[in-house]
């Protein structure tokens, strides 16, 4: 340790102030704090110290991905394998996955650091490490086959527009992830619009997900009817929690996702309250839905034309089918873009639920909902949260007279 | 009055840089989304919009005197909506298809902002040849903007340069298909108005950057 204390301390007499390489103190600051807390002392108010400060709350959350990222190298190489007729074992598989999923990481992080450092030199701050974390879900929300270079543009976009316009990590309004993915949809929506399978196979090799076989049946059936009839992968409930089906990278296997999402709960980072109350607005919805369906198409309200099979997915499929649970326990718990305060976050994330089923069903356009929902409620955590402080100091002044 | 001593340039190069219309008001914007997607339309527009700037400009300047300040709002719409149902039947008559694609937009320029707002600020105050060189500047202040926002639209949402020429535009450089089989992909976005947003954005973005404009924090 004295050692490499040694080599910060002769560096960083190179990039004090006014020493002619001043400009990179940010890029020594990083490296620096990696290894040592900071011996910097505030100086004005309010004076907390705890040494669970950014860097190392996002490296919990980075924790919590490795799972999600293992398992995603391990998918694309399972759907090959289905794919090619071919036999390769656990690790094969892995290999052959990690083959697409370290490109598409490299790509987002030689993007990330580009515009991170570049935006910390300029504006003179500190590099922050929220883009690590940034970095490390947006492969995660890829499809395996997307072009490096569209992740390239994408990332970029997410940490520019996302993010440093808004004057960097604490200020942004928008999960910079899931603009990027948003950027992504809306740029190349040949390539990730979600409505085909995203996976690696022979030249031509498609099909339809899971979410878009109910929303462009050949005739009206019910979800799990449709599901049970698709004879090229196995949308059964088991085989979609195991997460062997298309999907982005990281979002199939939910059971991995559950344990990052116990994880951070237990490391007291992600916001149970988001978590919970997103799942209880997608139950409540799916189940609204569930009944307008019967009443529209047995009950009491025929009216004689198609029915939407969106509308039968019950609630359990809901949950698993789609990138849900990632969404929400990853991204909707972004501490710096969600609710608040705790009635906030019941708010916010019962909302966050509501709007995933409304625009995965109601909308045809648009087969995956979860992320339009996500940023939809992003925008609006800060009226939540107001509302819901004057609400409380109403409470307070009325309790007083 | 000299044309071109240093109060008429700063008239002129005012509003083109450092107190543009669209980038340091935020005026206009409307158009400048709608009728941004080709180079083409942004170019026509932008010959539409300098006629009746400057033309607005200059009547408005020479009957200020007669105008009575509770009327003059009617009066400078009915100027302004006269010159643009002019531009508008010129279009009709001699660049049919692009009076096609730019359908409404060309009628808007009545309400676009930056027209009514310089005949209130300017051209009711100021003699007809200031007037002119201020409707000059604006106009081209909102031409500059609108030409860039479009040509990067049109560059990488759709992979064309289009000129405006008689009919339906030339086509000065497209992406060649070579790029396309090598993997390239337009960004969809950039044609839906959202991406217009973006770009408008990053333009105002650099240019308040070298304007050296500082936002009220």
């Amino acid at each position: 340790m004295n050692f490499l204390r040694k080599i910060f301390e002769e560096t960083g007499k190179y990039v004090e102030e006014g020493k002619p390489l001043s400009w990179a103190y940010p890029l020594w600051e990083a490296a620096d704090t990696i290894f040592f807390s900071t011996n910097k002392q505030t100086s004005k108010g309010p004076h907390i110290r705890d040494n669970m400060d950014i860097k190392r709350t996002m490296f919990f959350v980075v924790i919590a991905l490795i799972p999600c990222y293992a398992f995603g190298a391990y998918n694309i190489g399972y759907l090959n394998a289905l794919a090619m007729d071919l036999e390769r074992g656990l690790i094969g598989n892995t290999i052959f996955g990690l083959g697409y999923v370290i490109p598409i990481l490299i790509a987002t992080f030689v993007a990330g650091a580009i515009c991170e450092l570049t935006f910390a030199i300029i504006r003179k701050h500190e590099v922050n490490e929220g883009f690590l974390v940034s970095c490390a879900l947006i492969p995660l929300t890829m499809p395996p086959d997307v072009p490096l270079w569209q992740v390239f543009i994408g990332t970029s976009f997410g940490i520019i527009i996302g993010k440093e316009i808004f004057g960097g990590v604490g200020t942004n309004i928008f999960n910079p992830a899931l603009t990027s993915r948003a950027f992504m949809y809306f740029a190349f929506p040949t390539k990730i619009s979600g409505d085909k399978v995203w996976a690696v196979g022979p030249d031509g090799y498609s099909g339809a997900t899971a979410l878009a076989i109910p929303a462009n049946p050949t005739e009206y059936d019910t979800a799990s009817n449709l599901f049970a009839a698709n004879n090229q992968f196995d949308f059964s409930m088991i085989n979609m929690f195991w997460g062997l089906i298309p999907g982005s990278i990281g979002e199939t296997n939910k059971l991995f996702i559950l344990f990052g999402a116990f994880f951070l709960i237990y490391c007291g980072i992600a916001s149970w309250r988001i978590m919970v109350s997103s799942t209880l607005g997608l139950v409540f919805t799916a189940l609204l839905f569930n009944l307008l369906n019967y009443l529209t198409v047995d009950g009491i309200l025929q009216s004689g034309g198609t029915p939407n099979a969106m509308l039968t997915i019950t609630p359990l499929q809901h949950i698993l089918i789609g990138s849900f649970l990632f969404g929400t326990v990853f991204m909707a718990t972004e501490p710096v873009t969600s609710s608040h305060t705790n009635t906030g976050r019941w708010i916010y994330g019962f909302l966050i639920g509501v709007l995933t089923v409304i625009i995965r069903s109601i909308n045809p356009a648009y087969p995956e909902g979860v992320f339009l929902a996500i940023l939809i409620m992003n925008m609006f955590a800060p009226l939540i949260d107001y509302y819901v402080v004057q609400a409380n100091i109403k409470m307070r002044l009325s309790r007083n007279v | 009055m000299e044309l071109f001593n240093s109060e008429s340039k700063k008239i002129i190069s005012d509003p083109i840089n450092v107190n543009n219309p669209i980038s340091l008001q935020v005026l206009g914007i409307c158009s400048a989304l709608a009728v941004t997607i080709r180079l083409d339309q942004a170019i026509i527009m932008t010959l539409a919009v300098v006629f009746v700037l400057c033309s607005s400009n200059v009547i408005l300047s020479l009957i200020r005197n007669y105008i009575p300040t509770r009327v003059r709002i009617v009066i400078m719409l009915s100027v302004i909506a006269s010159l643009v149902s002019v531009v508008d039947e010129l279009l009709k008559a001699y660049l049919y298809d692009m009076s096609k694609q730019l359908s409404v937009f060309v009628g808007l320029i009545i309400t676009n902002c930056i027209i009514m707002g310089r005949a209130e600020a300017f051209a009711l105050k100021h003699g007809p040849s200031k007037a002119f060189l201020d409707g000059l500047g604006n106009s081209m202040g909102y031409g500059l903007i609108i030409i860039i926002v479009s040509f990067f639209r049109e560059l990488f949402g759709a992979g064309t340069i289009t000129l405006p020429d008689g009919g339906a535009g030339y086509v000065l450089w497209s992406i060649p298909d070579s790029w396309y089989a090598a993997g390239y992909e337009n960004i969809g976005l950039l044609v839906l108005s959202p991406g217009a947003f973006i770009i408008l954005g990053l333009v105002i973005w650099i240019q308040r950057e070298f304007a050296g404009v500082e936002e009220d924090a």
